[in-house]
């Protein structure tokens, strides 16, 4: 049996937990294993068929009113007794914030290990291999498991999504008892961005911004490109965060966050080794960059040697017409 | 308000960011030499908060690090930023990128050395491994609550209350004491070590413990994990590049987007 801790935030299952999903499937009928689903949370039964149409024949839900908002400490209790009636093989999670966070404090309840954040997924000689990047994808790190349950946490956006289909699946609610000292850390709000835009981890297309940004007001300009691309987000170098232009949780390289979208839009961006460490493995990337000598020219699949200032603009309008065909 | 907060913050000895890493395929390990290695960025967020904090509100500032003999470049330059105390943990072991081994670690010294302590700090995760292991472990493996990827950190009498970064938001955050949290960059701004820092750092001893010292034994602490393979990313090549007025490069670019790489 292969678990899969499927993700809920603002009353809906997160996109990447349906990639964790498909992947899992992929992998559980190469080992003849049986997929269940599980939610943690309260009152969460509304979520089942959308996690059963993408082909989960078994889902738990795990409920209790302590648990209606996320704790580590809490959800790691409830999945360690679920695994202990279930003795599963493995336990795929997405790597959010959230699968970051209650991934490894489950596995050193369980006594064993996992690989975070992995790119690939295989079966090799009836055991599960997985391939996660280091050094910020400097380098790539392939491992296999020496203990039971194998748990991984996978990149969201790299894997791909199934096609939803008109499936069967059983679901089973489960009120679960909870001590109360076993939720220690329970997030009591969640504070908000004004206008917060998507998560440059999560976005299919990041726009970033560097140092030939000039200013922070600047910035505007790519947060409207990102208002006329769909599931885009906004990204920015680690000068751009250091120079206090905008927030470092835009920052995209070693001291920020990792990306893997389909398109990487670079605006001003020389290209230093730890931000191409960062957004090397992106699908697609194109750069535009006043000195034609600049790194981020030797990765980019398109560039652009010009005054960004002077290209924005009409990029805009070429954009707006072809997204409007 | 003193509250004498007994803090220790753990840390590792990494390569720096600029750092091109290369490969030894015999070994399946990262060619150490001519890299400059530093303390990890991350940790230095962790170790500038423990000051601030027993700065606002009393107590003493321990940092720990596990590792060779050579981590002890990064543990003077914590007491250089002024920490009060640096202990090494002596492990030998080639990097596994198994972050159980040092959890167990970390949290058997806490138990069996020092077991009056009321906040463990980390940084998110370490620039290298990028596993982000360690803190939730020892948070589980010590039965403690745990804030990870904190941005922002207040310390009262027997509790914090920490802002962590989640996707598009923040998570508030209230635990009670002792507990553990990771550092994320946007926590504050580190200090630079000062002269007199350096040459405190310099004279002060730094006692080490074994692990046998801990009553850990190789068997407790064999890896989980199998490391098969290390590998470089496969490498990008310099696509098409043009240097046309504005209008037109903007045209050029769209163009390819849509008809070749179809991405929008």
């Amino acid at each position: 049996m292969i678990i899969v801790y499927m993700e809920v935030r603002d009353g809906k299952v997160k996109k990447s937990s349906l990639e964790v999903l498909s992947e899992a499937k992929r992998r559980a009928s190469e080992l003849n294993q049986e997929i269940v689903a599980v939610c943690v949370g309260h009152g969460l039964g509304a979520l089942a068929p959308e996690v059963i149409q993408y082909g989960a024949k078994r889902i738990i839900i795990l409920d209790n009113p302590l648990l209606s908002n996320y704790s580590p400490s809490g959800y790691a209790f409830v999945l360690t007794e679920l695994c202990g009636e279930l003795a599963p093989q493995g336990i795929f999670f997405a790597a959010t914030s959230l699968g970051r966070d209650l991934a490894p404090r489950l596995a050193a309840k369980l006594g064993v290990s996992l690989a975070s954040d992995c790119i690939q997924t295989a079966v090799k000689d009836g055991r599960l291999e997985v391939k996660r990047p280091i050094f910020a994808g400097k380098a790539l790190a392939t491992f296999r498991f020496k203990s039971s349950p194998v748990i991984v946490s996978l990149r969201p956006n790299v894997f791909a999504l199934d096609t939803p289909g008109d499936e069967q699946g059983e679901v089973e609610k489960k009120e679960i008892s909870v001590p109360e000292d076993r939720v220690q850390d329970r997030v009591s709000e969640i504070l908000k961005e004004e206008g917060a835009e998507l998560d440059v981890t999560e976005a299919e297309i990041v726009v970033s911004g560097g140092r030939g940004m000039k200013g922070p007001e600047n910035f505007d300009l790519l947060r409207e490109l990102t208002r006329i691309l769909p599931h885009s987000a906004l990204g920015a170098s680690r000068s751009a965060v250091d120079a206090g232009w905008i927030d470092h949780q835009h920052q995209v390289g070693q001291t920020g966050k990792t990306v893997s979208p389909n398109l990487y839009m670079a605006f001003g961006i020389s290209g230093a080794i730890q931000h191409l460490a960062g957004m090397s493995s992106s699908k697609v990337i194109v750069a535009v960059n006043k000195d034609a000598d600049a790194p981020i020219l030797k990765v980019a699949d398109f560039g652009v040697v010009g005054d960004l200032f002077q290209v924005i603009p009409p990029l805009k309008e070429e954009l707006k017409k072809v997204l409007s065909e | 308000m003193e509250v004498n907060v007994n803090i220790f913050v753990f840390v590792k000895r990494v390569p720096d960011t600029e750092s091109k890493i290369r490969i030894e395929h015999e070994t399946n390990s990262i060619v150490e030499e001519g890299l400059n290695f530093v303390l990890s960025p991350y940790d230095e967020f962790a170790v500038e908060e423990a000051l601030q904090i027993r700065e606002a509100k009393g107590g003493k500032v321990t940092v720990v690090s596990v590792g060779s003999d050579e981590a002890t470049a990064v543990l003077k330059k914590c007491l250089a930023m002024g920490a009060d105390e640096a202990v090494l943990i002596k492990d030998n072991a080639p990097e596994l990128y198994d972050g159980l081994r040092i959890a167990k670690i970390i949290a058997q010294a806490m138990k069996s050395k020092f077991p009056d302590y009321n906040l463990l700090l980390f940084g998110k995760q370490s620039v290298g491994a990028d596993n982000a292991l360690v803190p939730s472990m020892v948070a589980a493996l010590l039965d403690l609550p745990q804030i990870n990827v904190v941005t922002k950190l207040e310390v009262e009498e027997n509790s914090v209350v920490a802002h962590r970064e989640i996707e598009g938001a923040y998570e508030k955050v209230i635990v009670s004491l002792p507990a553990v949290i990771s550092a994320q960059k946007g926590l504050n701004e580190p200090r630079y070590e000062t002269l007199k820092g350096i040459m405190m750092a310099k004279r002060k001893e730094i006692p080490v413990l074994t692990l046998q010292e801990l009553g850990l034994d190789e068997e407790e602490l064999a890896p989980k994990l199998e490391l098969v393979k290390l590998e470089s990313p496969p490498p990008r090549h310099a696509g098409r590049v043009v240097e046309d007025e504005p209008e037109v490069a903007a045209k050029k670019l769209v163009e390819f987007l849509r008809q070749e790489a179809k991405v929008v």
